[in-house]
């Protein structure tokens, strides 16, 4: 057998095999704590969610993928508490998505974004777990010959309780493997939860502190060869040509081939050789129509929609233009959020074997269904010839869900050299300049205040990028994208947070060429930034508290005004603020969340900004890890803040001009501020946890930064601003 | 034949000498938990220990380095993961994706054997590394627990 440098062996990788003869199936193992015990091809499978093992090891199945965020361990978290199962035999795997089409999608959605991971699976999961230990429970008195209602389960360990005799569950797991499922089960109520519910240790930290966590790029096969890509630089541009020989001759290059029509690549025994060879390679472009493009022209375009007649209403009460008309104050301002990159910290990349009976692909994603379906399509292959083995991703961020840009390359290049597996790894300067970007747009938005200082009315224009238009037009509303709105709706999971009688909010569509993409919480991050910053201006208008001016308007919004008040009071709202300090709030719903902020920064006399205390509240409804929640809120905060401060692409010629680090920003240690998470499950809901905070992060530093100086920042990133006092 | 020092093992290394360590790690040495994360010394992932220095081998021409130089990775760092700062690191679930955390734990493993007792503006000094799941404040708090067991 084949062994890697990490004392894997090539089984890891190529699953299914044994056991689908077997006529069980057998995921990807995740490698938990070094070189585990590996399935066995006889295992039972007790359920589509539960292997167990003779000697009691539980294999949970996971279908979302882990990408940071704990989803893993959450999940099996849910599975295990149904199951009562020993935890600390808890390991996991992932089916493939070959298996699941294969078997009706008996795992359901692979889809890993829109904070889906626990609250889009958490009732069939934990009813996968709890059937299982019905039929363990089961299959324990049939073989004692006892009724089933005299037999409980704990720790794994089944005890007829009338004679005290126990067995464990690898003792029967066989047996159960040949049972009916049950009808129906009962889950349990989460007050009742044992290992659900609490701050258990991840499953997938010993690797990751020991350097022997395999990631995509770390993937090494028998016979692989290294692929490097370059596509072209101007979105919609193709590749002209290319002069071969200025790098056939270059050490272990092995293949120079077209990929698709606006990319190149070189095929080398090693991937260092392979870029070398790429960089020395003269390539000829057609860089087509957009060749010209840049920043200004496209922030021209933007302003354009601003006022223009013609938009999708997104929500709409009461008469705005009447309470626009009488308003005692009206205020009005303009703001502005710029493209980004994902920048995951593993650049994209894939490992592909095509035959002409088989692909294969071994690669980081989020949705492994729809990496199956770009390798498909790529490989012309059947789907049932194909199969995607997933790796855990080093960064998703939204990067690796909807776009398998990557995996339809390295299939198109490994289907040139056929049955030799090549692994594709973008460079940096790759990744960065050919991602799916953060949507750019700007808003107006003019607010209504009457006599009292009360917002009667909201008029809000939203003029830009569509993600759905370029990424997902079937799920366009004739022609509107309904998630423009994220955070504005009047109903569902994002909706707008305060009770305003008039109301009017639109989107004019203006989709540049750069092509968009679903970045970690996605249109929220702007919606949020440029309301709660409205509030906040309109507030200081009205000659109203922040805090007291929010409340009033949230008065029948109970949630909401429950994670605003924590945030307040934790942080001392009300009371004087350090010398020098200034506070602000933000407060939205958003994944089916409530979530707060209130950051503390100082600006000194040289414009430079602190950013000293951030408390942050969040109440998800059910908490299935507490801990893995505080470090999803700090880890929201790093990535919303590093957008605020430093996150900007632009565009010139056409292309983005930031290729990497050094020019693309993003936060560091020195910078990151003291969080205080308050956790508040309030019970009867599911909300999301990996995006929301985000939401909060900007606008409770930017209303903090005009607290503390009176500049009020509308365009992001601060980098570009002067925060001198005013 | 270039000959490197890693992990305490003396190894011949047949590459141009203008590779990078980083690469010559991976690619030939099977070695693969230092990691490539922008190839321009900007991120820290690829950090590894020369001579007990921090040194970013993304940037590090393997000709450059001298013969007999010690040259560790996050696989030699310790026997069996049980370095002070891999124990707070797994104490305190410090990685989320975990790409970066090699980069970063030899980086603070440096730290540390410099400085046992820093303090956190000495900590936002030395790591500078880019982790984009935002472990930063983890990172320091892992620090300053290990520095606690070591004292």
């Amino acid at each position: 057998m084949m062994t890697n440098a990490l004392g894997i062996t090539r089984r890891n990788f190529v699953v299914g095999m044994a056991a689908a003869g077997a006529g069980f199936s057998l995921g990807f193992f995740t490698p938990l704590g070094g070189s585990g015990p590996l399935p066995a091809a006889e295992t039972p499978e007790v359920n589509a969610w539960v292997v167990i093992m003779p000697d009691d090891t539980v294999v949970i199945r996971i279908a979302r993928s882990e990408m940071g965020q704990g989803t893993l361990t959450g999940l099996a978290q849910l599975v295990a508490e149904e199951l009562q199962c020993d935890w600390s035999k808890v390991a996991t795997e992932y089916p493939t998505p070959g298996q699941n089409l294969a078997r009706d999608r008996v795992w359901g959605s692979f889809s890993t974004g829109g904070s889906q991971g626990i609250r889009g699976s958490h009732d069939y999961v934990r009813k996968g777990g709890a059937a299982a230990r019905e039929m363990l429970i089961e299959a324990a008195a049939k073989r004692w010959k006892v009724p089933a209602l005299e037999c409980s389960a704990a720790e794994s360990v089944i005890t007829h309780e009338p004679t005290g005799r126990t067995t464990t569950y690898g003792t029967v797991a066989a047996d159960a493997a040949k049972l009916e499922p049950p009808f129906d089960v009962i889950l349990k109520d989460p007050k009742e939860w044992k290992i659900a519910g609490k701050s258990l240790p991840r499953l997938d930290t010993a690797n990751k502190v020991t350097g022997k966590q395999v990631y995509g790029s770390d993937l090494r096969m028998p016979g692989m060869l290294n692929a490097a890509i370059k596509a072209c630089p101007v979105f919609g541009g193709t590749l002209k040509s290319y002069d071969e020989n200025k790098a056939s001759g270059m050490p272990g290059v092995r293949k120079i081939v077209r990929v698709g029509d606006n990319a190149v690549a070189i095929v080398a025994d090693t991937w260092w050789r392979a870029q070398s060879a790429l960089e020395a390679l003269p390539v000829t472009w057609d860089f087509g129509p957009d060749a010209n493009v840049s920043s200004a022209d496209i922030a021209e375009t933007l302003k354009e929609g601003l006022d223009a007649k013609e938009a999708f209403v997104g929500n709409k009460a009461g008469d705005i233009d009447k309470a626009l008309a009488t308003a005692s104050k009206t205020v009005e301002a303009v703001y502005g959020y710029p493209f980004q990159a994902h920048a995951t910290m593993e650049p994209m990349n894939a490992m592909a074997r095509w035959t002409a009976d088989k692909c294969e692909v071994w690669c980081p994603t989020q949705n492994g269904e729809a990496a199956l379906a770009a390798a498909t399509k790529a490989s012309g292959l059947p789907a049932s010839k194909c199969d995607v083995y997933k790796i855990h991703l080093g960064g998703g961020f939204g990067r690796r869900g909807a776009f398998h840009d990557y995996v339809e390359q390295a299939v198109t290049i490994a289907k040139q050299l056929p049955g030799t597996p090549v692994k594709l790894i973008w460079s940096r300067e790759e990744d960065m300049t050919q991602d799916h970007y953060h949507p750019i747009t700007q808003a107006r938005f003019v607010g209504a205040l009457d006599e009292n200082g009360d917002l009667t009315g909201l008029r809000v224009r939203i003029s830009g990028q569509s993600i759905l238009a370029s990424v997902m037009p079937g799920r366009m509303n004739n022609g509107m994208d309904p998630f423009v709105f994220q955070g504005l709706l009047p109903d569902g999971d994002h909706t707008i947070s305060y009770d305003i009688p008039h109301l009017l909010i639109d989107h004019a569509m203006r989709n540049p060429h750069v092509p968009p993409g679903f970045w970690r919480g996605v249109n929220i991050n702007q919606n949020a930034l440029y309301i709660e910053s409205f509030i906040d201006e309109l507030a200081h208008a009205a000659g109203k508290d922040a805090l007291e001016f929010r409340q009033e308007l949230l008065s029948k919004n109970p949630k909401c005004l429950a994670v605003l008040n924590a945030v307040a009071e934790r942080a001392g709202w009300g009371k004087p603020a350090p010398e020098g300090i200034g506070r602000g709030l933000a407060v939205c719903k958003t994944f089916a969340s409530y979530v707060a902020a209130c950051a503390e920064v100082s600006v000194d006399g040289s414009g430079d900004l602190k950013i000293h205390r951030i408390v942050a509240a969040t109440d998800p409804g059910h908490a299935v890890n507490p801990r893995q929640i505080e470090m999803q809120v700090e880890g929201s905060f790093v990535y919303g803040l590093s957008a605020l401060l430093y996150g900007e692409c632009t565009v010139k010629d056409g292309r983005i001009e930031q290729e990497n680090f050094h020019s693309y920003g993003v936060m560091r240690l020195r910078e990151m501020p003291e969080v205080e998470t308050i956790v508040m499950p309030s019970g009867g809901f599911w909300g999301g946890v990996g995006e929301p905070t985000i939401a909060v992060a900007a606008p409770a530093v930017l209303n903090a930064i005009f607290a503390a100086t009176g500049k009020r920042i509308r365009h992001v990133p601060l980098k570009n601003a002067d925060l001198r006092a005013a | 034949m270039i000959k490197l020092n890693v992990n305490g093992r003396t190894v011949d290394v047949d590459a141009e000498e203008d590779t990078p360590l980083l690469w010559v790690l991976r690619e030939q040495l099977e070695l693969t938990g230092t990691k490539y994360g922008c190839g321009i010394a900007q991120c820290g992932s690829c950090a590894v220990h020369i001579n007990g220095e921090v040194v970013l081998s993304c940037a590090m021409p393997v000709g450059s380095i001298s013969e007999g130089a010690k040259i560790v990775t996050i696989e030699g760092l310790s026997s069996d993961g049980d370095h002070p700062i891999q124990k707070a690191w797994a104490e305190l679930d410090v990685p989320q994706c975990g790409y970066c955390q090699p980069g970063v734990i030899m980086t603070a493993a440096a730290l540390l054997a410099k400085n046992p007792k820093p303090t956190n503006a000495e900590i936002d000094d030395a790591i500078s590394n880019i982790c984009r799941c935002g472990t930063y404040a983890r990172i320091r708090q892992g620090i300053h627990v290990a520095a606690d067991w070591k004292a």
